[in-house]
């Protein structure tokens, strides 16, 4: 009998797992999951997320139409990839000089569930005044993931804790919403800020 | 046959020079340059530190190891990232330096990986952090502690 109830609970540990597999494939490779990478992010205009910023204000990607944009994933806890890429984007911003003015610059976590709107509040802080922080609930940044074609994935560490891995990639899109480039991490200033100047200029052409 | 004893004078040098001091007892063939940290906000989050690691002597050198009163879990790990951009962490193992050659821990590469802090990473300290040879040697370098946005030694 006893013998019976350890099968049981194996039939049903088989069970849980098989399903957390199934939603882990629907989440990552299935029809839940984003189109596959390589794709070319949505405009701005066809997004729809609710997030919140790191003041408390709530914001979509309707935040961002009228200015060039751009965005950042990664998270709080990240100690290498993240803070390397903010720090890259600060110093952008500083060679733009009064141009960074005219942008929107987000950094969107992929770990709503360490990264409260507090915790985005006291990092952002640390780097250009210009960078604001966006968090929100698991499924709105899915979907925020989803409309820029990015992906992310919780990772457990050794440390008993986890990480994630995320697209690293910096996006640009014009002030009409459209998608401009991508800078790739770590990519080289002499790069970059051309390729920011570019979805400046956009906004130029789209405004005479 | 390597030697254990790291001479004043390259120590003072170094400090001189504006560079991390190797300290104390170690290798005098492994010389760490350039050694720096970002500040942690708090102990939750692990922080990193990089430097470049140049074996000058004429046998290899291999890495196995960090150790650290700052950190419980302090371990090498290498960032990658993908052709489709996406950046992944993971531990680096064992790195093999050949004579003459030197390895550098930088942003977007191979870190020091300070996870389970035991105390806050304060900008403006230094901490001691060891590295682990395979012949048992051991150098310790005094890591400066930056802003939380550093991106190099000099900043
Ligand atoms: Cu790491």
């Amino acid at each position: 009998m006893r013998r019976r109830a350890i099968l049981g609970y194996g039939a049903a540990g088989v069970g849980a797992v098989a399903l957390m597999l199934f939603v882990g494939w629907w989440q990552v490779d299935g029809p839940g999951g984003p189109e596959p990478v390589g794709q070319r992010p949505m405009a701005l205009t066809e997004m729809d997320f609710r997030l919140t910023d790191h003041e408390g204000n709530a914001v979509g990607p309707e935040t961002l139409i009228g200015r060039p944009t751009m965005v950042f994933f990664g998270f709080t806890y990240c100690p290498d990839v993240c803070p390397t890429t903010l720090s890259d984007i600060s110093g952008w911003l500083d060679d733009l000089g009064d141009e960074a003015d005219e942008m929107n610059v987000v950094f969107i976590t992929v770990d709503p569930e360490r990264d409260t709107v507090e915790a985005m509040a006291e990092y952002v802080g640390y780097f250009h005044p210009g960078i604001r922080g966006w968090t929100g609930p698991e499924e709105q940044i899915a979907r925020v993931a989803d409309g820029f074609r990015a992906t992310y994935e919780r990772v457990p560490a050794e440390s008993g804790d986890y990480t994630m891995n995320h697209t690293a990639s910096v996006f640009l899109f014009a002030a009409s919403g459209r998608f401009v480039t991508m800078i790739d991490y770590h990519e080289p200033k002499e790069f970059a800020v051309p390729k920011i100047r570019r979805a400046l200029e956009e906004e130029m052409e789209g405004a005479t | 046959m390597k030697k254990y004893i790291l001479t004043g004078t390259l120590a003072v040098l170094l400090t001189f020079g504006g560079l991390s001091v190797p300290a104390l007892a170690g290798p005098e063939d492994v010389v760490v340059e350039n050694a720096w940290s970002r500040a942690s906000i708090g102990m939750n989050r692990p922080g990193a530190a990089y430097m470049a690691i140049r074996n000058t002597g004429d046998e290899p050198v291999t890495l196995i190891g960090l150790t650290t009163p700052l950190a419980m879990m302090p371990e090498i790990h290498e960032t990658k990232t993908n052709a489709e951009g996406v950046s992944s962490m993971s531990p680096a193992g064992e790195i093999a330096i050949a004579p003459g050659e030197s390895v550098a821990l930088e942003p977007g590469g191979l870190h020091a990986m300070l996870m389970r802090l035991k105390e806050p990473m304060t900008e403006g300290d230094t901490f001691p952090l060891t590295l682990l040879f395979d012949d048992g040697g051991e150098v310790t370098v005094h890591v400066p502690i930056l802003g939380i946005a550093a991106r190099g030694p000099e900043d």
